[in-house]
């Protein structure tokens, strides 16, 4: 108590505060639950604040919330670990209201308190704790009790381990689903915990149960806890057990079944030996890949690659690349978007000849696809086809496919393309971005929609910085400046934008004798959007030309500017004014 | 009870709420809209054109989860209780407010088209309610509410822990010499957080039930919603539109997947609506919707995340002999119902109640009719709209007994393996004498075959008008109705009355 600095009188407020009826200051006391354990120190807070915390179950879910999730870093708070059990009755009750995320905090909460807390109290305290809960009258209870039966069972003598497993047991089998799902989620976090006797015998006996249970969504949750079940038994054990029920799975009459698989067989293959994989997943794959439902192809298509990366390059040739071929001609469009966004990744894995020969024909149906989703997917993963095929080939093949979505007429395909500009720009050297894609940047700068507009004038920044100030100041710089004559004036509303992102990456001396004179004049427009514009950007360039032009060119303009009949515009140059004083004094 | 006491069944009249003389005029936001009993049948809600919702709960013990658990072992044991529960009035809120659709210049009415119960968890009740286009989750929950005896000192409350904080436990602390020792101040003021017993004595508590608005599903319907049902998963439920229907998990209010869409591109093109929708109550992939053209289909949502195609399609071939304008009307399903054990559906359209068997789509195992007295006059009820009005029906827990409503407040009651005579009409009635008392006598008769059916229809054929008689004086519809989960025991609604009957 006596290193409480803080002053008492917040506190005080604070206690106040814990029974307001107002919800935010219950919130923010709560939230600040530690600095009044602190106060009160550890005697009262065991004595007090816990009780009343206890008591305290009846408030908004937000309040519960954030109560349990205080008390999962509480023990410090009432005298450490070997008080830490106090702490264990509120979260109890927390553990069976009804709002999921509150239960799910105080589960949470409940493990952090029992990994910390001395083998002698979790017998005694935690363990009965969780048979408690396990015996609930509401499922809530019931649902919680689940997450937290491996904390509890790995220091329990051996009678109440057994009967530990037998309770588990019966949750598997509850007749509430909601418990049922609880239980299968959490399995392989209390397999973890259990000896491998037991594992192999209880545990497996759970697992199957679950699996074949009516509710589809029991059976989804079976699924997940595949793979790092799968981890824990032995490779042989694994091949045995959990093989034939995720074989089975892939088959399953569910599509949400299968869904899950397709997402997870990856995952179990890392607990299997090679030949399981050859003989058993393959095939499941692929029959994965030819479902009959859009839903599970995507999921299985998006696994493809990291498929192919635990297969022999022959495999994959054989059984895969097949199935990918038909994929990319798939009827939904979705599907074929999952697969262009991994599809790439295929290359390296099967090595250059077989990429050729039968991967660049499927790029290529994927870059002329009529869903724009599909082409954007592939040009994002450009860098890896790049290292396996050449730039030769790639610029050949996939320039069409560009320049088209850079006209495409949804702007935001437009926008995706020209975010990936700097990519290409990178992958395809400056000789062939000058031929093919210069003239497409500078048209970007008057496209229709804002959006492509601004980001047209970011991605000459980043050209700029790509291939350098000289090659800007040829191929960038004296087009841009060709906008200044432009009649629209939200073109040149462009221009301004894209001097003020230019000028800090082409330096002082191009700034000032080739973007400044262009600001200057631009500041004597008729359009006041522009002037005031003009005004933002001398602001934002005073930072980059010396003191001397900035004396003598852009205070001149804005003083002129700061007496412009239109307020916007002598707003923004007595800003831009009051900037320049503040770099004058600074320095 | 043997099958033949089954069949004759003693209905008697149980209880009534909002009773009223037949020259009331009932306001429109009073009449019920749906009634809905929940899983254990201690419960019974009912919703109504004004956007509420009105509880009630039976009059002896609540439900503890002994009797929860007992009530089931009962139901497996076939045992019907012999005492049928009453009802009190528990609680009452409001569920939706009437709402202006700017975007689509459209009223939003609060009218409560359905309403579900929800698993009930941690002893707090879970209802869904829904009007047109929101759905709402809404939690009734009994509340201590802590009521201060007297307040003494306002100020003194207030600043006690305060004090009591400052003094004792700082300023001794921080070596102020203090003007009141600390054992002082505990004995004398009492700790921050007051125990349990010592708030009983400034306090007393009072039981009253309140309801919360836990979760909004909205913006998903962009037709009339008609029904909502719940998983028996526990964790999703779809609602149905006049044209799609929705999959929703009940935790997640942002997100809802279509899984039927009858639209047809062409608007033009269409031929039908969706009328009613249910899941199964045991398969959690089978869920039922049925149409205006008079279909039932059953779709199994494991094979694909589209279920526009179906499983299975349920359609009374013979109503689809003689097709006309009118047949074609009022072939069309207003009602459908599993029984518990899901082998069965009850529908209900103008003309009939109808039985289908799961394993048979070709033909209903039984039909009653209802509205036979009526098809001559279908033109007339076609003009003055009431051919489209919608009856519920409902079954008893054995899914032996079928109840179904029509006009003039009577209640049909049919029996598995009875024909549409032999079923029990009562009249759900507004006693005259009764203005005063406020239990109005037991009114209900079970037909003895014949009589009362007979005299049922010479009424029908007698009444110079009978458009005037079945017209659009809806206080005489009895268009919603529920069974008792374990009793014979029905709620029915007229107007604005909750009228219950047992047997």
């Amino acid at each position: 108590m006596s290193t409480v600095e803080a002053p008492l009188y917040p506190i005080a407020v604070l206690i106040d505060e814990l029974k307001n009826d107002d919800i935010q200051l219950r919130l923010n006391s709560i939230r600040r639950l530690s600095t009044i354990a602190r106060a009160l120190g550890e005697d009262r807070t065991r004595s007090e604040l816990i009780p009343f915390l206890s008591e305290n179950n009846d408030d908004d879910d937000e309040v519960l919330l954030a109560m349990a999730e205080e008390l999962g870093v509480f023990v410090p708070y009432v005298g450490g670990v070997e008080h830490a059990h106090v702490l264990l009755t509120p979260l109890e009750t927390l553990c069976t209201v009804e709002e999921t995320c509150v239960r799910d905090k105080a589960v949470e909460s409940l493990c952090k308190i029992g990994s910390q807390m001395r083998e002698n109290d979790l017998i005694e305290r935690f363990t009965p704790l969780v048979k408690r809960l396990a015996a609930g009258e509401w499922f809530t209870a019931r649902v919680s009790a689940c997450g937290l039966f491996h904390i509890a069972y790995p220091s329990a003598p051996e009678t109440l381990k057994t009967e530990l497993r037998s309770i588990y047991g019966q949750l598997c089998q509850d007749d509430m689903p909601m418990v049922r799902r609880s239980a299968a989620s959490n399995l392989w976090k209390f397999a973890g915990t259990v000896e491998s006797a037991h594992l192999k015998a209880d545990i497996m006996q759970m697992f199957e149960d679950l699996t074949q249970d009516d509710q589809d969504t029991v059976r989804l949750l079976a699924v997940e806890g595949c793979a790092a079940l799968g981890k824990l038994l032995e490779p042989q054990d694994c091949a045995a057990r959990i093989l034939p029920v995720i074989v089975n799975f892939s088959q399953d009459k569910s599509w949400r079944v299968r869904y899950m698989v397709a997402n997870q067989l990856y995952e179990l293959c890392e607990a299997l030996g090679p030949e399981p994989i050859r003989t058993d997943l393959l095939p499941a794959y692929v029959r994965l890949l030819r479902d009959n439902e859009a839903e599970v192809r995507i999921a299985a298509a998006g696994k493809v690659t990291k498929f192919c990366q635990i297969l022999s390059p022959e495999l994959a040739i054989q059984h895969i690349l097949p199935c990918v071929k038909e994929l990319s001609l798939d009827s939904s469009q979705h599907v074929r978007a999952a697969l262009a966004s991994v599809v790439m990744g295929m290359a390296p894995v099967l090595g250059k000849d077989a990429t050729i020969e039968q991967l660049l024909p499927i790029f290529l149906s994927l870059l002329k696809d009529e869903f724009p989703d599909v082409r954007l997917n592939i040009i994002s993963k450009l860098d890896q086809v790049n290292q396996v095929i050449g730039i030769d080939l790639l610029s050949q093949s996939l320039l069409p496919a560009i320049v088209e979505l850079a006209e495409d007429r949804h702007w935001r395909v437009r926008l995706a393309i020209i975010e990936y500009i700097p990519l290409l720009a990178n992958q395809l050297g400056v000789g062939f971005f000058d031929d093919k894609l210069g003239g497409l940047c500078m048209q970007w700068l008057q496209d229709k929609v804002y959006s492509i507009r601004d980001a047209a004038a970011k991605n000459l920044k980043h050209l700029a910085e790509e291939f350098g100030p000289d090659w800007a100041m040829q191929h960038i710089i004296p087009q841009v400046l060709e906008i200044a004559n432009d009649s629209h004036y939200l073109h040149r509303m462009t221009l301004l934008r894209a001097i003020s992102l230019l000028g800090p990456v082409m330096g002082s001396e191009i700034t000032c004798s080739k973007l400044l004179p262009v600001v200057v004049n631009a500041s004597k427009d008729r359009v006041p959007n522009i002037k005031f514009n003009v005004a933002k950007v001398l602001q934002s360039l005073i930072s980059v030309v010396d003191q001397s032009v900035v004396e003598k060119t852009i205070r001149p303009c804005l003083v002129e500017l700061s007496e412009d009949p239109d307020v916007d515009v002598r707003y923004f140059a007595v800003q831009g004014l009051q900037s320049i004083d503040q770099v004058t004094m600074s320095s | 009870m043997n099958p033949t006491t089954r069949r004759h069944l003693e209905w008697k009249f149980s209880q009534v709420f909002g009773e009223r003389s037949p020259d009331d005029e009932i306001l429109d936001a009073d009449r019920i809209s749906t009634v809905e009993f929940d899983k254990s049948g201690d419960y019974v809600a009912v919703g109504d054109r004004g956007g509420r919702i009105v509880i009630f709960e039976t009059k002896d013990g609540k439900n503890t989860a002994d009797q929860h658990y007992s009530r089931n072992q009962l139901e497996q044991l076939d045992y019907v209780s012999l005492n049928h529960p009453e009802y009190r009035y528990k609680t009452e809120f409001q569920s939706h407010e009437p709402e202006f659709d700017y975007l689509k210049s459209l009223e939003i009415e609060e009218k409560i088209n359905k309403l579900k119960w929800c698993t009930s968890l941690s002893g707090s009740l879970f209802i869904l309610s829904t009007n047109d286009k929101t759905i709402k989750l809404w939690k009734v929950k009994d509340r201590k509410v802590k009521k201060a005896r007297e307040i003494d000192s306002p100020h003194q409350l207030l600043s006690s822990e305060n004090t009591l904080l400052s003094e004792k436990s700082f300023m001794n602390e921080q070596g102020i010499p203090s003007f009141a020792n600390g054992n002082h101040v505990e004995s004398g003021v009492n700790s921050i957080f007051p125990s349990q017993e010592l708030r009983s004595k400034i306090a007393n508590y009072e039981d009253t039930a309140y309801a919360r608005c836990r979760r909004v599903y909205a913006h998903a319907h962009d037709f009339n919603i008609n029904s909502i049902s719940n998983n028996s998963d526990g964790e999703t439920f779809i609602s149905a539109d006049d044209l799609r229907i929705n999959l929703w998990n009940l935790e997640v209010s942002n997100q809802s997947f279509n899984i039927i869409d009858m639209k047809p591109s062409n608007m033009e093109e269409l031929t039908e609506v969706i009328t009613s929708a249910e899941f199964h109550p045991i398969h959690c992939n089978l869920l039922a919707y049925s149409s205006s053209r008079g279909f039932i289909r059953l779709v199994d949502m494991r094979q694909s995340a589209l279920c526009d195609y179906s499983a299975r399609i349920f359609q009374d071939e013979e109503c689809h002999g003689s097709r006309s304008f009118l047949t074609e009307i009022v072939a069309s399903i207003t009602d459908i119902k599993f029984p518990v054990d899901g082998r069965h559906i009850l529908s209900r359209d103008y003309m009939n109640l109808k039985l289908w068997d799961m394993h048979m789509d070709s033909s209903p195992v039984a039909t009653f009719k209802i509205h036979e007295h009526l098809r001559p006059k279908l033109c007339d009820l076609y003009n003055n709209d009431s051919i489209f009005d919608k009856f519920e029906c409902c079954l008893s827990g054995d899914g032996l007994h079928f109840a179904t409503g029509s006009y003039s407040n009577l209640l049909r009651i049919f029996f598995h393996g009875g024909g549409s005579d032999e079923g029990a009409t009562i009249e759900a009635s507004k006693d005259p004498n009764s203005i005063k008392n406020r239990k109005p006598l037991p009114r209900a008769r079970r037909s003895s075959l014949s009589n009362l059916t007979r005299g049922f229809y010479k009424q029908g054929h007698e009444s110079t008008s009978v458009v005037d008689e079945y017209s659009l004086n809806s206080s005489s519809k009895l268009q919603h109705l529920a069974w008792h989960p374990c009793t014979y025991l029905i709620a029915c609604a007229s107007g604005n009355s909750l009228f219950f009957y047992h047997a």
